[in-house]
């Protein structure tokens, strides 16, 4: 009687994987903690302009106005230019309150710091923009950010 | 008796649950890295206040039309030039040596009816209300590489190394090295060009 028993036969041993599982949770963590669910919908058109001298946006303390032609899904509102802010069009006139509003949002030793994201699609007309501004002077919110598609040279 | 070992659960199908989740996530996952021009309004005057008054020599005038073309100093331009035509601008240093107010790092054309001094240098906007957001950008962008034109070159020239390449790694917490100091030189290199951008109400 042998002590050691030969195993019999040359088969391969099957490949192990225990630790697959292992593996694949790992990807999926990091994709969970880098995945953004969209809190807002953007119902307008964002196809932004293209620029390439451009600083990097600090999205902790930054709040979002969307402007444009109201998008796909929301052609009954003509193709004048609209604003977006939050989840819902604004008039110029309720600008401020819903900036405000959303500035509540951020953390609160960020809220002094707040800076205003501008995405807008690049066949907005400025002037727009122009009267969007004036009423963040009047809100004293005076850091802005226009947030483009960055390229390597701008004019070609 | 004979014990009986816990029967073991089949992990197998561990996988594929895993497998689901991770190729959800995947799909949903949009890394999200904007990017943009980054500008300063200026604080809400009091409309009881008088402006101060400012030199016609100092105001770089852009005028951009309805349909995109661009007046520089009242003269038609290219967009291509505009880059060029702003430095020469800014980097003018009007004032002759000796008398007060001289630039003694620009290295312009030093021509007197051209702007005085570089902090004094002011570049103004209008765009037409009609015109689109695209070249509202365009003339922004531009701008802006005017004054990163001038800012690296003071900065390659007094420290070695280009003002946006440090203020991007600093952004981005990449810098290495001694992070207080970095930022003193680029304070004082952009106290040496400072970025007079503004607007004119498209109305007026």
């Amino acid at each position: 009687m042998s002590k050691f028993k030969q195993k019999k036969g040359g088969d391969l041993p099957a490949v192990n994987t225990a630790s697959l599982p292992d593996i694949v949770f790992m990807l999926l963590f990091f994709f969970m903690v880098a995945t953004v669910l969209r809190k807002n919908d953007v119902k307008v058109a964002q196809g932004l302009p293209t620029s390439d001298q451009t600083e990097k946006l600090k999205k902790d303390r930054s709040v979002y106005i969307y402007a444009g032609k109201p998008g796909l899904g929301y052609k009954e509102l003509g193709t004048e230019g609209k604003i977006q802010i939050g989840d819902k069009f604004v008039n110029i006139d309720e600008v401020q309150p819903a900036i405000l509003e959303e500035r509540e949002k951020l953390r609160d030793e960020l809220k002094d710091r707040v800076m205003v994201a501008f995405k807008v699609d690049k066949e907005t007309n400025s002037g727009l923009i122009y009267d969007v501004k004036q009423e963040l002077r009047e809100a004293n919110l005076l850091k802005v950010i226009y947030v483009t598609t960055q390229s390597e040279d701008a004019v070609e | 008796m004979a014990r009986r070992s816990a029967p073991e659960i089949n992990a197998g199908s561990m996988a594929d649950i895993a497998f689901l989740l991770l190729i959800f996530f995947l799909v949903t996952t949009t890394i999200e890295k904007d990017r943009g021009l980054i500008r300063s309004l200026p604080p809400d005057q009091p409309t009881d206040v008088e402006p101060p008054i400012i030199k016609e020599k100092n105001l770089f005038v852009v005028i951009v039309g309805k349909d995109g073309d661009l007046f520089v100093e009242d003269e038609l331009m290219d967009i291509k030039d505009l880059k060029e035509a702003a430095i020469a601008f800014l980097d003018n240093g009007g004032v002759p040596a000796g008398q007060e107010g001289h630039c003694d790092y620009c290295q312009g054309a030093r021509d007197a009816s051209s702007s005085d001094y570089p902090d004094k240098a002011i570049v103004t906007v209008k765009n037409h209300r009609e015109s689109s957001f695209e070249n509202y950008i365009l003339v922004q962008n531009e701008l802006v590489a005017a004054y990163n034109f001038l800012r690296n070159r003071e900065s390659v020239r007094l420290y070695g190394w280009k003002y946006t390449e440090v203020k991007a790694a600093i952004d981005e917490g990449l810098y290495t090295g001694d992070e207080d100091k970095a930022k003193e030189k680029l304070s004082i290199i952009k106290k040496m060009y400072p970025l007079k951008l503004s607007e004119i109400d498209p109305n007026s």
